[in-house]
């Protein structure tokens, strides 16, 4: 297994190279930088200007500047936001674990929402229950976040019960350890709820289908004709085979959770990866952007790899190697 | 008996399909709106009104204040009560008549009312245009964008996926471990980012083609990967070999003979993948990084619902969000009719998002 992993992550370095030349190219492509910016302000003299630019190395070609960079990120040196005036990896990590809680926590109220919808639709197939479970799932996978999550702020603005957006009140410092932890909690809700109806839908779906299938084997045959109670049949020998395909759609669930929690991000104003990169978009902030793509594809390759390795984990069948 | 043709025996499936059936008259009526969003919207897109600012929809009325019943609807002129919180009431001394088929600076319109009366079936957002009009308008940009993005990154990735496939080697490794890096970005982070390349104000024509080409580039590494794999196979067919035998060149080989049949495969991820592109231009106008003001795109007529107060007191400029739902869940069932069309025994679901 750990010879497993480690191959893994060997094959993720070429991969991981490309993305750097990709989000590089990507910000040498674009017309000025930010100093082109500070240069239209009369108050900084043209002198600061040169002297930030040749502190940045900005003066340098393009090579020397991607070379450089790329050794910094190895050190976890992602270079310096123009906008806050901070290091980027501060930046990033502040932002990773935010956007790690929605997206685990969307992901979390996906499946436990739809493994059960799934299982009794697949039970009680074609009738009423069925239907309505598919009318749902055919819904929330094609309603985008970004509306929902406008949907969502109307309903908490006009009803009161949740805040409208950010991820802390902005009495949150005077508040106690209960008080703070009830604020996030209670600011957290609705964009994971949001993001989480998203993802249930292609779940249900696929838990369906998977079901259906795995109660026409044999050995559930099998099984019932031993006389084994019929929950039994269902969670004991159906359920487990049905589930395993699912969580090799994790890998495709995170890349869609990644970008869904971009938009609910901006949306609901959550301080997140997603909500970063599009403010660093805005103000040509080089190397917060770089920063931040390369972190949404770590997030990204790091998700697939951990669903292949629950799925060796959950299935003895599969053999890694 | 008559040999129907493979296209009859689809459309027959199809049919059969009540959902995707009706998904696709919706999706066709949707177009046909769109495309006649000249005669069927009662104002220009741009017509703006000050005096009406985020004016709720108007009623449409049969029987007047005294209980006298009209044949012809109408509508009552709505003036504003409370400027503060945009509330509007309706003066009922006086009714509009709503006219079908008028002449209106210089066309004609499926129907309108009397100045000063306005006719807004949908409400009118802050510059008091009309919600319905840009609905219309906004269709038409968003549809074509996003048929023209998946046309363009399909030929991209057809032809990309059959020159790895065909070629193998060193061609075919070059092509998809570039197609490997795109796909290891997350879209919506891709998408910004390439989005900066550009400069933020663009002429509407420029960020029309721009949003294309960018999710094209974006998109054509998936069905790729899939067509080089089905590619893999087909070229060890013998009429591959036939065709090479007679003399055709390589790229002849490829479009001519190989490509064709991953036609099924094709069509059916192309009507999957509308929505993907549906919710990129929506996005990124959302975002005013798409179709600019004064075009109205079903992506940019959302971004006024950002402001909380806008949201709360003229809920329906939310509408277009619900248009773009209702294309995309079409959309979905459509292409799941399809597959089911092309492959009576498939079961199970396709990815979508």
């Amino acid at each position: 297994m750990t010879n497993y992993i480690l191959r893994r992550l060997f094959h993720m370095i070429p991969l991981l190279l490309g993305v750097t030349v990709l989000s590089f190219a990507i910000m040498k492509l674009a017309p000025g930088d930010f100093l082109t910016q500070m240069a239209l302000n009369p108050q900084i003299a043209p002198e600061t200007i040169e002297l930030i630019r040749r502190q940045f190395g900005l003066d340098q070609p393009w090579y020397v500047q991607y070379w450089k960079w790329l050794i910094g990120i190895l050190q976890f040196d992602f270079g310096y936001s123009f906008t806050y005036r901070v290091p980027v990896s501060a930046l990033i990590l502040e932002r990773v674990g935010n956007t790690l809680i929605l997206s685990i926590g969307a992901a979390f109220i996906s499946w436990a929402a739809a493994l059960p919808l799934g299982v009794y639709s697949a039970l009680y197939q074609n009738t009423r229950f069925d239907r309505i479970a598919s009318f749902f799932s055919f819904t929330t996978i094609s309603v985008p976040s970004f509306f929902l999550s406008l949907l969502g702020i109307f309903i908490a603005a006009k009803t009161g019960w949740f805040p409208t957006g950010g991820a802390v009140s902005a009495n949150y410092s005077s508040l106690d350890m209960f008080g703070k932890l009830f604020d996030r909690l209670h600011h957290l809700i609705l964009p994971v709820l949001v993001l989480g109806f998203i993802g249930t839908g292609s779940l249900v779906r696929q838990m369906r289908s998977n079901f259906l299938e795995v109660m026409r084997q044999p050995y559930a045959t099998t099984a019932r004709a031993k006389g084994l109670p019929e929950h039994i049949v269902i969670w004991k020998h159906i359920f487990p085979n049905a589930v395993n395909p699912l969580i090799t759609l994790l890998g495709f669930e995170i890349a869609s959770l990644l970008s869904g929690a971009a938009l609910t991000e901006i949306v609901f104003s959550w301080p997140g990866l997603g909500r970063l990169i599009l403010e660093a978009v805005m103000s040509y902030d080089l190397y917060l952007v770089m920063g931040s793509l390369f972190m949404g594809t770590i997030l990204l390759i790091m998700g697939n790899l951990i669903s292949d390795i629950l799925l060796a984990f959950m299935d003895p069948r599969i053999k890694l190697g | 008996m008559a040999q129907k043709s493979n296209f009859r025996i689809i459309i027959n499936r199809l049919r059969q399909n009540k959902r995707a059936w009706f998904a696709m008259w919706i999706i066709v009526a949707l177009a046909f709106f769109a495309l006649l969003a000249d005669f069927i919207s009662p104002y220009h897109y741009d017509e703006q009104n000050r005096t009406k600012s985020y004016h709720p929809p108007t009623a449409i009325h049969f029987v007047d204040a005294e209980g006298r019943f009209h044949l012809r609807p109408f509508v009552y002129n709505y003036s504003l009560v409370d400027p503060v919180f945009k509330r509007y009431e309706p003066d009922t001394k006086k009714i509009y008549p709503i006219y079908f088929f008028v002449k209106g600076d210089g066309r004609l319109r499926l129907f309108g009312t009397d100045e000063p009366s306005r006719l807004f079936l949908l409400g009118s957002d802050l510059h008091g245009r009309d919600l319905f009009t840009r609905l219309l308008y906004g269709g038409r940009i968003s549809l074509s964008i996003s048929l023209l993005g998946v046309f363009v990154s399909f030929i991209l990735g057809l032809l990309m996926g059959g020159i790895a496939g065909y070629f193998g080697g060193k061609i075919d490794n070059i092509l998809m471990r570039l197609g490997e890096v795109i796909m290891a970005v997350p879209g919506i982070y891709l998408l910004l980012a390439l989005r900066a390349i550009f400069p933020v104000t663009l002429s509407s024509a420029q960020v029309y083609l721009l949003i294309i080409l960018i999710m094209s580039f974006i998109g054509w590494a998936g069905l790729a990967r899939v067509i080089r794999g089905m590619v893999l196979s087909i070229k060890e067919y013998d009429f591959v070999t036939a065709a090479k035998a007679i003399g055709s060149g390589h790229m002849r080989v490829i479009v001519r003979h190989i490509l064709p049949n991953t036609l099924s495969y094709t069509i059916i991820a192309m009507t999957l993948s509308v929505p993907g592109y549906i919710i990129g231009e929506a996005a990124l106008s959302f975002l005013s990084l798409g179709i600019q003001e004064p075009y109205p795109s079903w992506g940019n007529m959302l971004s006024a619902a950002q402001s909380i107060r806008v949201l709360t007191n003229a809920p329906w400029i939310l509408i277009p969000g619900i248009f773009i739902s209702i294309t995309i869940i079409c959309f979905n069932l459509l292409g799941d009719g399809l597959r089911d069309a092309f492959d009576p025994k498939a079961t199970g679901g396709v990815e979508i998002k």
